[in-house]
């Protein structure tokens, strides 16, 4: 028997008995036998935990670039911040990461009072009155935006920046092909949107921007609003909620849709996944709110409660009138980063954001006193900034491996000669002494 | 004294943590962290970096300087971990009990996984990192792929739809891709009128019609009408087997036969793999595409509602559509990442879950192939027995042998004494169980389907099934009204939905 169940032999015979079976495969004589598989599955035996974790050692041992022995400076939407032992230790109890869905309310307070809590720190670091319990990741965030706010305009028309993540834009493309929709790339120059003049008849249903944008830049924002008013159109702004610790909200700028990369709140690195889709807007498209919603209300004895709520909206009620067929979403996820954000408090993300900020401008300096390096662009950037480099990025990527740095992300495919541009990220763990070994390292795989 | 009042009233009257049980008693509800929140508390710290302190100013251009900070809640790491361990006890959880959920598998997590999500190796990993810096990622990626579709009997999968609904889509976007490249995208999908609430609603995002088939007096799919349905404009079909009944469909070869005759797909919803795990693959019974909820055939834990991780296997024919770019094998033991030559693109910012699939392909290894299918086996035993041991006491709609989920129903119950499925769910909380999952299928009234899964003991299901015919009981003795009571010990009793979405309150901000 596998290690996982609890049955005895003689407790098998009894049950099988009970059904007046004398063997376990007559359960599935129901099976007809032309589709049965004939032989054993054709895997290894079973081993003890001890010869997995050997397994799993060995395999986790081939990757180089562990933050543990490689120094991150990989952005990109996903970041070696600082995940205090607290928030391992509340985020990893087992009721939180063993449970299901909150389909029955009166025993699922944990989850839902959390998750409760994780939208209004969402909704405030967006400025925006509604924030779902979350969605997979940034990139599906963005994706159900598009769809709400096509949705919402009666536009299928996008206009999406090329200051969006170039995984997001792949995303918009990919499921554009599904919805009819028709995504349209707004060019950067000098690192920010260059957005076009209007054209009678071509309006745009929704406009998508960065914020800052994949480039590490800030945008004018106020220019994406007056284009939305002039046009209808919704604005969508994929925010770094980290920066909003220094930065305007997306709300503030009038934004009706803010998404999002929530990875940072706590969750590892782990190769790209399971991290944390967030979705806030203003509280005219509540009722397309894709995804799960809490709400709080009151039990039999008028105590507060919470549950999931404006049910209607979801994929097993409306089926294929539905808005949205997510069902599962990151929902540990979201919990991870509402202890975090706990943890963080109002000061301590402004601290932090405070301190990548101050961390990017000394890489900056030290970075681009490199013979050969210049900036990719002018425009102002606050956690994470492009470089031009004189040779290929990968080159440099692999020569920086070798001296025990992750140097950044190549550029390639996400803008014009981008196999020359360095995408750089400098959060608060970087010291000055590994910037300083960075930028000495950078000198010599450019020379 | 008036002294002692100035030096005392203040510090009684602010707010902040107080770490007591109160709330695990039934006396108090839990405040919420901003409730607890005192002005210049803190838990934050950092690391010394000798960065230098340049202003903010010097940092923000005014025009983009937030005014004011966010503000979050201000507690000290003790409030915080008193805070969340209060609410963590307010919460029921696999490893609490058992936690019969029909159609969601909520077997035991085993802990082994845990530390294999934890090693730093895979855990502190980067994802836009080289292939030649990420090579344990990348094989244990290609491993798990391999292993997935040696139990589900495809060519090829995809690791990057991160649950079952975006799995749906991916392989509604496949079956799109692949019929585009035959000519015409056609217009329509089929699916049962048991189907998952996901199905339908994928099938609009992915471009198509929905076409529903009913079930017939067995449980399964009307033959006739299938095929009065079908023609050259019919994509394929979604169709999980065993299907939401649990009852397997026997006809499924003659059912991919009819597909396949007017050039549709058949797309397999894994939700229910747990229970044909070794004894029968989607892709010997004429599936195309096939997606896998890791979370719940193996065993990855659920999250409260997430993560999941929903890869989806296809044929042969079909793997040249699969999203990319993908980890594939280069020889000499290495491994890269290529881009499949008519990729319908990306479906994930990244690879995927892929801390999921490394806790999925540790439970893998552990169980084995044998192991695999003695999950099978037992998984369906449990639901058998729960049937056998409740078909007098409860209406089987279809009553035959099962697969891992049983489907019981409170109609007669409800007929005569007015209780419904959702009270009896509501009274076995009261017995310390998680509920069965309620008025699921559609197509059954008052449905209760119950899935056991095989990591619950015959102790345990004796436990559950007890508790179900004292609760059946109770009801013909009683009567609703006593029974609406329930619960009566959880954390909060039952609870006004319609008052919540009524009066939205979705942030602690709208609570005014």
């Amino acid at each position: 028997m596998g290690t996982y169940i609890p049955h005895t032999d003689d407790e098998i015979e009894a049950m099988l008995a009970f059904l007046g079976l004398s063997s376990l495969e007559e359960l599935f004589a129901v099976v007809p036998e032309a589709v049965k598989l004939q032989r054993s599955l054709e895997l290894a035996d079973g081993v003890g935990e001890p010869d997995v974790l050997d397994r799993m050692e060995a395999l986790a041992d081939r990757n180089r670039a562990r933050t543990d022995r490689m120094v991150c400076f990989a952005g990109g939407g996903a970041y070696d911040h600082e995940t205090p032992s607290v928030t391992r230790a509340l985020a990893g109890r087992s009721e939180f990461v063993t449970s299901y869905t909150p389909y029955q309310p009166e025993v699922a307070q944990g989850v839902l009072q959390a998750v409760f809590e994780f939208q209004t720190m969402v909704a405030r670091i967006a400025g925006l009155p509604v924030a779902n319990a979350s969605l997979y990741d940034g990139g599906s965030a963005a994706v159900e935006a598009v769809n709400l706010g096509v949705a919402a305009s009666g536009r299928q028309t996008v206009w999406v920046s090329e200051g969006i993540h170039l995984h997001w834009r792949q995303m918009l493309a990919t499921f554009a092909v599904g919805t009819g929709h028709v995504i349209r790339t707004i060019p950067l120059v000098d690192g920010v949107t260059a957005w076009p003049e209007i054209v009678d008849g071509e309006a745009p249903g929704v406009l998508m921007v960065g914020y800052p944008n994949y480039l590490g830049c800030l945008e004018d924002l106020g220019a994406v609003r007056s284009i939305c008013d002039a046009t209808g159109a919704l604005m969508v702004v994929g925010a770094d909620p980290l920066a909003a610790g220094l930065l305007r909200s997306a709300g503030s700028w009038g934004a009706d849709v803010m998404v999002g990369e929530g990875q940072m709140f706590g969750t590892s690195l782990g190769f790209g996944g399971p991290y944390l889709g967030l979705f806030a807007c203003s509280a005219a498209h509540v009722r397309r709110l894709p995804g799960r919603l809490v709400g709080e209300t009151v039990d039999v004895e008028g105590r507060t409660a919470y549950v999931t709520t404006l049910r209607a909206r979801e994929q097993d009620i409306r089926r294929e009138k539905a808005t949205s067929n997510v069902c599962t979403n990151q929902t540990l996820m979201a919990v991870t980063a509402a202890i975090q954000l706990g943890w963080l408090g109002t000061a301590g993300l402004v601290e932090v954001a405070t301190r990548c900020a101050r961390a990017t401008r000394y890489a900056r300096d030290a970075v681009l006193a490199v013979d050969g390096v210049t900036p990719w662009a002018d425009a102002p950037v606050l956690r994470e900034f492009a470089v031009r480099l004189p040779i290929l990025a990968d080159t440099v990527i692999e020569r920086m491996g070798d001296e025990g740095f992750l140097a950044g992300i190549s550029l390639e495919g996400a803008v014009d000669e981008g196999e020359h541009g360095l995408l750089i990220a400098v959060t608060e763990r970087r010291t000055a002494t590994q910037i300083d070994a960075y930028a000495a390292a950078l000198a010599k795989a450019v020379a | 004294m008036p002294d002692e009042t100035e030096t005392t009233q203040p510090l009684i009257g602010a707010p902040g943590g107080k770490a007591t049980s109160a709330p695990l008693l039934g006396r108090d509800t839990e405040p919420t962290i901003f409730e607890l929140s005192h002005p210049g508390r803190r838990a934050w710290n950092f690391r010394t970096t000798q960065v230098p302190e340049v202003p903010v100013d010097e940092l923000v251009p005014a025009v983009h300087r937030r005014q004011t900070p966010v503000e979050l809640a201000e507690v000290s790491e003790r409030d915080l971990v008193a805070h969340f361990t209060r609410l963590s006890h307010r919460q029921f959880s696999v490893d609490l009990g058992a936690y019969p959920l029909g159609s969601c598998t909520m077997k035991y997590n085993p802990k082994m996984c845990d530390t294999v999500a934890g090693l730093p190796g895979l855990a502190g990993v980067h994802p836009a990192a080289p292939a030649s810096m990420t090579q344990g990622w990348l094989e244990l990626m290609v491993e798990i792929e391999e292993t997935l579709c040696e139990v589900t009997g495809m060519a090829a999968a995809t690791l990057q739809p991160a649950a079952g609904a975006a799995g749906e889509l991916t392989g509604l976007l496949l079956m799109r891709a692949w019929h585009e490249a035959q000519g015409a995208p056609r217009s329509k999908v089929i699916i049962p009128d048991s189907a998952h609430g996901t199905n339908p609603a994928s099938v609009t995002l992915g471009g198509y019609d929905v076409v529903t088939v009913p079930s017939d007096d067995r449980g399964c799919i009307d033959m006739a009408a299938l095929r009065s349905v079908l023609d050259e404009d019919v994509a394929g079909i979604m169709l999980t087997n065993p299907n939401t009944l649990g009852l397997f469909e026997e006809d499924i070869a003659e059912i991919a036969a009819a597909l396949h005759q007017v050039g549709g797909l058949l797309y397999y919803d894994g939700a229910n793999l747990n229970a044909i795990l070794g004894v029968v693959r989607p892709g010997d019974m004429g599936f195309d595409i096939v997606h896998m909820n890791l979370h719940k055939t193996f065993a990855t834990p659920h999250g409260g509602g997430g993560p999941g991780a929903g890869p989806v296997a296809v044929s042969e024919r079909l793997v040249p559509f699969l999203p990319g770019p993908r980890p594939v094998r280069t020889g000499g033991g290495e491994y890269g990442w290529e881009m499949p030559p008519r990729s319908i693109g990306r479906v994930h910012t990244w690879h995927g879950n892929t801390l999921v699939l490394a806790r999925a392909l540790a439970y893998i290894l552990a169980n084995g192939g044998d192991g695999l299918k003695e999950i099978a086996q037992i998984a369906v035993l449990n639901a058998n027995w729960i049937r056998q041991r409740l078909h007098h006491t409860f209406d089987v709609p279809f009553d035959r042998p099962c697969m891992h989920e049983v489907v019981l129903s409170t109609k007669t119950l409800k007929a005569e004494h007015g209780v419904r499925a959702l009270d009896v769910a509501k009274r076995l909380l009261e017995e310390g169980f998680h509920a069965p999952t309620v008025y699921f299928p559609l197509i059954v009234e008052e449905a209760l389907m119950i899935e056991p899964t095989e990591t619950e003991s015959p102790q345990t299901l004796e436990a559950l099934a007890s508790s179900l015919e004292k609760i059946a009981a109770e009801a013909v003795a009683t009567g609703w009204l006593p029974m609406a009571e329930y619960p009566l010990g959880t954390p909060v009793r039952r609870v006004d939905e319609a008052r919540a979405a009524r009066t939205l309150i979705p942030t602690f901000d709208a609570r005014n």
